[in-house]
């Protein structure tokens, strides 16, 4: 026991030269033993199993009107098939299986999620990196950009973005949803970039004649991504929202055979408030849960981050 | 500031200008006659320089000049609209951060002191939840729950159709100020479950940064120092600790506020409230693209103001900068 805990700390010294290494390594130490960076993994990866194998695990197909629940579903007089045997949450307002559709369903809300980030991810590394890199006035011209676009609420923005588009479809949601997170993204990076050029390894790096893209790319990148990673996992949770949001204004996806939840909420809206809060019920469940799950785990990496929580 | 509202507009114009039709169909709509598009082309100087044609559209909007409303109140201009409606969405705004404030801070003090508490846990997952949950599905589960099931609230609109004589376009505010007391308290019974659901967020994240902050503060060096010095606990907890815990949450605050016509939009469509959100949401639908321009440049505008105010509050706060 002491013996491990005391190699621990030779490590630690040993790699005090890169000291974002050691703080990433040390905060996974944290993370490992943290319940709330468990539980958010465990949701999420419970999520992503299912929306890979859901086509495999649903009972029905979700796209098909089954006439059986057809035939007890009135609309008119808000009447929909309830649960019965192999329909274990009965049937949606046209009559298709709901839990299966809800298990379809996570995969499209999966894609949603992680394109929408990956392209914001990648509008931010680009942005962020170029202004802080460079600083002087490709900097400045940059950041002016990203805070225009920070001063427009995130929805806002993203209605605007659609507004572009003639048709509404699952791509430019996603892209609406994205090109929103770009600055959130830029700002971080930014930021994290320009301690970085202040600190003692760059010093180091340009004393010793490393080229500026060596210095950038090798250095000062690598160093100020931990931060931008875990934003990313914030931002899962909050396009798959802001999709919805989306959804619920008449933004969405229009065509349902492969179901989103955020539009299967949306889709169930009207029928809240008349008694059947059940259809709606169930995808807003899933997409609090997974949220819930992408949240934990962004929120317990980013304290583990914090060199102030370091032990 | 006038650089961020100068790219805005770059930005904006370049946006008319790109939407699908381009931007007389984005003014006229669908169904313009030829003859009208034909006019319109020469009048707003479409076919003149690019760069003219910015300084037009500057022109116009420095004079507050967007446009007529295409379908959302045709007849009336973008203006128009907008000053007729923003009355009811700032009562609904202030209303809601107030509300978002009052439960947020304090709440978050109470987590930061009794950190890994029931009280402390309970309020993280409350606040979470918050961030989880969309808000236009809680929207409609309080309108079902308070509105439709047990009939206590009303469900949609600003104020039932009763006789309320009219001076700022504040309903609450006029009715204390002509001491129609049924018709402010009316129009309160109306704001009350909007307001909630517009509150979840900016409380949330009110709430969280509140408790980061006094964490942080809390293991400062002047706090001990305080102590040792034998002040008294509340002035320390007072001047000392909730003093400089504010910097973060009031930048926060600001923040949120700029972010609030977002949920506002979400919100107001649900209660049917006529509001700049409501009013957004039918613009989008309907493709009233000059009401949506103008609403969106309020948008930013309110959200750069609110920020100077956030930076001149700072002064205030933390004498440090005032003095620097």
């Amino acid at each position: 026991m002491v013996l491990t805990r005391k190699k621990d700390r030779v490590d630690a010294l040993a790699s005090t030269s890169t000291e974002g290494m050691s703080l990433a390594a040390s905060a996974f130490r944290r993370l490992r033993r943290s319940p709330v960076f468990l539980t958010g993994a465990v949701i999420t990866a419970l999520f992503v199993l299912i929306a890979l194998f859901s086509p495999l695990l649903a009972p029905h197909d979700p796209a098909t009107q089954i006439p059986e629940l057809i035939k007890q579903t009135v609309r008119a007089r808000n009447q929909f098939a309830p649960p019965q045997g192999s329909y274990l949450l009965g049937g949606d307002q046209l009559g298709r299986d709901l839990f299966s559709r809800l298990l379809v369903g996570s995969q499209q809300t999966l894609l949603v999620g992680v394109l929408a980030t990956l392209i914001g991810l990648t509008g931010g590394l680009i942005l962020g990196t170029l202004a802080g890199a460079t600083a002087g006035w490709v900097d400045t011209t940059v950041m002016r950009f990203v805070d225009v676009l920070l001063s427009i609420p995130n929805l806002l923005l993203a209605v605007t973005i659609s507004a572009l588009f003639l048709q509404a479809n699952q791509f430019t949601v996603i892209v609406a949803v994205a090109i929103v997170q770009i600055p959130v993204f830029a700002r971080l990076l930014r930021g994290t970039m320009l301690a970085q050029r202040a600190s003692d390894h760059v010093l180091a790096a340009r004393a010793l004649g490393v080229k500026r893209s060596g210095i950038v790319f090798r250095h000062m990148l690598p160093n100020s991504l931990g931060p931008v990673f875990v934003q990313a996992t914030i931002v899962l949770a909050t396009s798959i929202i802001d999709a919805a949001g989306l959804s619920f204004l008449g933004l969405g996806n229009p065509n349902d055979d492969s179901p989103e939840w955020g539009q299967m909420l949306s889709n169930a809206q009207q029928y809240i408030t008349s008694g059947h809060a059940d259809l709606a019920f169930w995808p807003a469940c899933a997409i609090v849960v997974v949220a819930l799950g992408f949240t934990l785990m962004g929120e317990s990496a980013r304290d583990a981050l914090d060199p102030k929580n370091r032990r | 500031m006038v650089v961020v509202l100068f790219v805005l507009s770059i930005l904006l114009f370049a946006w008319l200008r790109s939407l699908p039709g381009g931007p007389v169909s984005a003014l006229l709509g669908d169904r313009a006659t030829p003859a009208a598009r034909a006019e319109l082309t020469r009048t707003l100087g479409l076919d003149r320089p690019v760069f003219l044609q910015y300084f037009d559209f500057l022109g116009r909007a420095v004079r507050g000049d967007f446009g007529q409303s295409t379908a959302v109140q045709p007849g009336s201009s973008a203006m128009q609209i907008l000053v007729q409606r923003f009355p009811a969405t700032l009562e609904l705004s202030v209303v809601a951060i107030i509300l978002a404030i009052l439960f947020g801070i304090p709440l978050g003090y109470i987590a930061a002191r009794r950190r890994g508490g029931i009280w402390d846990n309970l309020s993280i997952g409350g606040s979470l939840l918050g961030v989880a949950v969309p808000v236009f599905f809680l929207a409609f589960l309080l309108k079902y729950l308070f509105a439709v099931k047990a009939g206590i609230l009303p469900s949609a609109g600003r104020q039932d159709a009763i006789d309320a004589t009219r001076i700022t376009g504040f309903f609450i505010l006029d009715g204390i100020l002509t001491q129609e007391w049924d018709a402010a308290w009316n129009a309160l019974e109306h704001l009350i479950l909007p307001a909630v659901a517009l509150a979840t967020i900016p409380f949330a994240v009110i709430f969280r940064i509140t408790r980061a902050a006094v964490l942080d503060v809390q293991q400062e060096d002047f706090v001990r120092t305080a102590e040792s010095k034998g002040l008294r606990i509340p002035i320390i907890r007072r001047r000392h600790i909730l003093r400089n815990a504010m910097l973060p949450v009031v930048t926060t605050i600001g923040i949120q506020i700029g972010q609030l016509l977002a949920g506002a939009v979400l919100t107001e469509r649900v209660f049917a409230y006529p509001g700049v959100g409501d009013a957004l949401a039918t613009a989008f639908q309907r493709k009233d693209y000059p009401l949506l321009q103008l609403l969106i440049i309020a948008a930013a505008l309110v959200y750069v103001v609110v920020n100077l105010i956030v930076d001149l509050s700072y002064a205030y706060i933390d004498p440090r900068i005032r003095n620097r």
